[in-house]
């Protein structure tokens, strides 16, 4: 194992996390993909030990360990169960928006229900026709009086339906283009707010995905975030908090699927031996550890860069989704190959690794957005320095 | 309502071996754990703290790493924890063990529950519960599998039995020891991990809790262990083929053999 000398407190959310992820999550883990259920009951666990907070700084009621607590947890949990551990990542991609943009008001309002795990967040920018063009979004919002008027429709938000805290972005300027938009905080139970059908997914099953529709919805002007025009701004830094969350997420489907391949390697024989004996597998195996191992290195580099303060986060960010969740669905991929036709039966563990993985290529910007974040970044430095 | 909980430090029974030359457990490398039954007291513990109030005190006899234990009682949610700690307590059987824990929680004073784990994975004697509450005279209720109703003066049980459970009233002080329906023991939480690492886990030695020296460790011991054995894997058995009168007579030859020999 590598050192990462991570303090006391790293140390402590990660033996705690990977104890609920090997005696709670992993037991109960292909039950919920059968199922398609919520994990309200997981969620109730990771409440009572404190890991919802774990991101959220002490004065709101969080632990205050930064994205590498929040890295370190999503990792673990993922470990058990991909799709059970979206519950608190996606929280905390509801929750950055408040975190880095919230006024003291909304801050003490929000963030110690979601730190003490009462409630759940969700993040909803996407739409139907904006998705890596999130300048294309059609919601809008109206400001009449104290109040801005909500209409438009949300597509394949997280958490959607079950969270009571969601950050959406909506147009409140259509002349100024991606300078129109704004931010907001919206609560389940507000009049206009509603959810469409929970969408039937190929993985992360656990998690709900569902639309989230807005019709004449009234929220007050006190849940506006930050200023008026400042949606994208709100949702290119809170991607650039939170995509080291999906990148651990991803190494933590990545570093199951190589244990499994491991554990199943030396117990499989055939030509009357093991096939973990057979260098073409040794070497797959290798090769998957390796590049697990380079994806943790990486996010926590990130994460230790962004929790220090670090401006300039959004190339060193993406590269971590990037790269972890490439590495994620390699790894799953093979882990499949090396159990062989085992692998491709749901008894097994790994093809819903496989399943799992997929998505951390696509979502919180698919790994293409990634590649033209981390090259405009270059471009951009390059003429700087010219 | 005030809680006492006893607890074991134990090696992880998943990983125990026997030393096959010293029919000793091979304890070198183990993980320690708290004792599997008393986590459920712990947690019986602390939810009853939380319903009627007052807190939880957590005590262990032990050597010096047995506070790893108690610090992890803590974190579940135990307010106190005493480690009972001295070189003249080694050797001690259950009735020592059970004398000197009941000598630490009469130094306690105030005490309205004292639960225990039905029995350590380790001995599985089962004793150490029982002989408390015999060396302090007060009622014992054995495998309680529920909490019906408590008090600040009685409480209603549920007792389990091989034939089922019964229900049992008794007053307050009483003693209880637990078994693993009664609860699902919760997970650590953070903010108890950071607490249990500050947290000072007081330290009381044979002094300390008056003890006569006469009933403590080997000494104090009334059982003499006289050996210790791997029991030899059993054979398997023989099947018989034949006609069936041709059985029936083998079948009374062998009874013959093993009943008069």
């Amino acid at each position: 194992m590598v050192d990462y000398l991570l303090t006391e407190e790293q140390k402590m959310i990660k033996e705690l996390a990977h104890k609920i992820a090997e005696e709670k999550i992993k037991p109960v883990a292909a039950e919920y993909d059968e199922k398609e259920e919520f994990p309200w009951p997981i969620v109730k666990v990771l409440a009572e030990s404190d890991i919802c907070g774990v991101y959220i700084p002490e004065q709101y009621g969080g632990m205050g360990a930064g994205i590498m607590g929040m890295a370190i947890a999503t990792e673990e949990l993922s470990w058990g169960c991909g799709g059970i551990a979206l519950s608190f990542a996606a929280t905390g991609l509801g929750t950055f928006p408040i975190l880095l943009f919230g006024n003291e008001d909304q801050k003490k309002k929000y963030l110690p229900q979601i730190a003490s795990g009462k409630k759940l967040a969700a993040f909803a920018l996407t739409e139907a026709e904006a998705g890596s063009d999130a300048g294309s979004i059609k919601t809008t919002a109206k400001k009449e009086g104290d109040y801005y008027i909500l209409n438009g429709t949300k597509q394949w938000i997280t958490n959607a339906g079950d969270a009571d805290i969601y950050s959406v972005v909506a147009i409140t300027d259509k002349t100024k283009g991606a300078r129109g938009a704004s931010a907001f905080i919206v609560e389940k139970g507000t009049p206009g707010l509603e959810f469409g059908k929970k969408e039937k997914k190929l993985g992360i099953r656990a998690s709900s995905t569902r639309e989230v529709i807005f019709t004449d919805c009234k929220v007050h002007k006190d849940n506006l975030l930050a200023k008026e025009g400042m949606g994208f701004i709100v949702a290119m830094k809170t991607f650039d908090s939170s995509r080291p969350g999906v990148a651990a997420q991803a190494v933590g489907i990545a570093q199951r699927a190589l244990d499994e391949a491991v554990r199943y390697a030396r117990q499989r024989h055939q030509f009357g031996q093991p096939v973990s004996s057979f260098q073409g597998l040794q070497f797959m195996l290798a090769d998957m550890a390796t590049q697990v191992e380079a994806s943790r290195a990486m996010i926590y580099a990130a994460a230790r860069m962004i929790d220090s303060g670090a401006k300039d986060i959004a190339r060193v960010s993406a590269m971590c989704k990037l790269f972890a969740s490439d590495t994620a669905m390699k790894v799953a991929t093979d882990a499949v190959q090396i159990f062989g036709g085992y692998g491709y039966m749901r008894e097994y563990p790994v093809e819903k690794l496989m399943r799992d993985a997929k998505i951390t290529q696509i979502y919180e910007g698919t790994n293409q957005i990634q590649r033209s974040v981390i090259a405009l970044n270059l471009i951009k430095e390059a003429a700087k320095n010219k | 309502m005030n809680i006492v909980v006893c607890i074991k430090q134990v090696p992880n029974t998943t990983q125990v071996r026997i030393n096959p030359e010293t029919n000793t457990l091979i304890r070198e490398g183990v993980e320690s754990v708290i004792n599997p039954f008393d986590s459920y007291a712990i947690e019986e513990g602390v939810r009853l703290k939380e319903k009627l109030g007052g807190k939880v005190t957590v005590i262990s006899m032990g050597p010096p790493q047995a506070e790893d234990a108690l610090r992890e009682a803590i974190s579940l949610g135990c307010d106190e924890a005493i480690l009972v700690s001295d070189r003249k307590f080694a050797g001690s059987d259950t009735w020592a063990t059970s004398y000197t824990l009941s000598q630490t929680i009469r130094k306690i004073k105030d005490f309205d529950i004292i639960i225990c784990g039905k029995q350590a994975s380790d001995g599985d004697t089962a004793q150490v519960g029982p002989g408390i509450s015999t060396h302090l005279d007060i009622p014992q209720v054995t495998y309680v599998r529920k909490i019906e109703e408590i008090s600040n003066d009685k409480a209603k049980l549920e007792r389990l039995t091989e034939e089922g459970y019964e229900i049992i009233e008794t007053k307050l002080p009483v003693l209880i020891t637990v078994v693993k329906e009664i609860n699902d023991p919760r997970m650590p939480s953070l903010k108890g991990k950071m607490k249990a690492k500050s947290a000072s886990v007081i330290k009381w030695n044979a002094d300390d809790i008056d003890c006569n020296v006469n009933d403590i460790g080997l000494n104090g011991s009334p059982t003499r262990v006289v050996k210790i054995f791997t029991p030899q894997p059993r054979k398997g058995g023989e099947i018989l083929k034949g006609e069936p009168h041709e059985i029936t007579a083998k079948v009374v030859d062998l009874l013959k053999d093993v009943i008069i020999g």
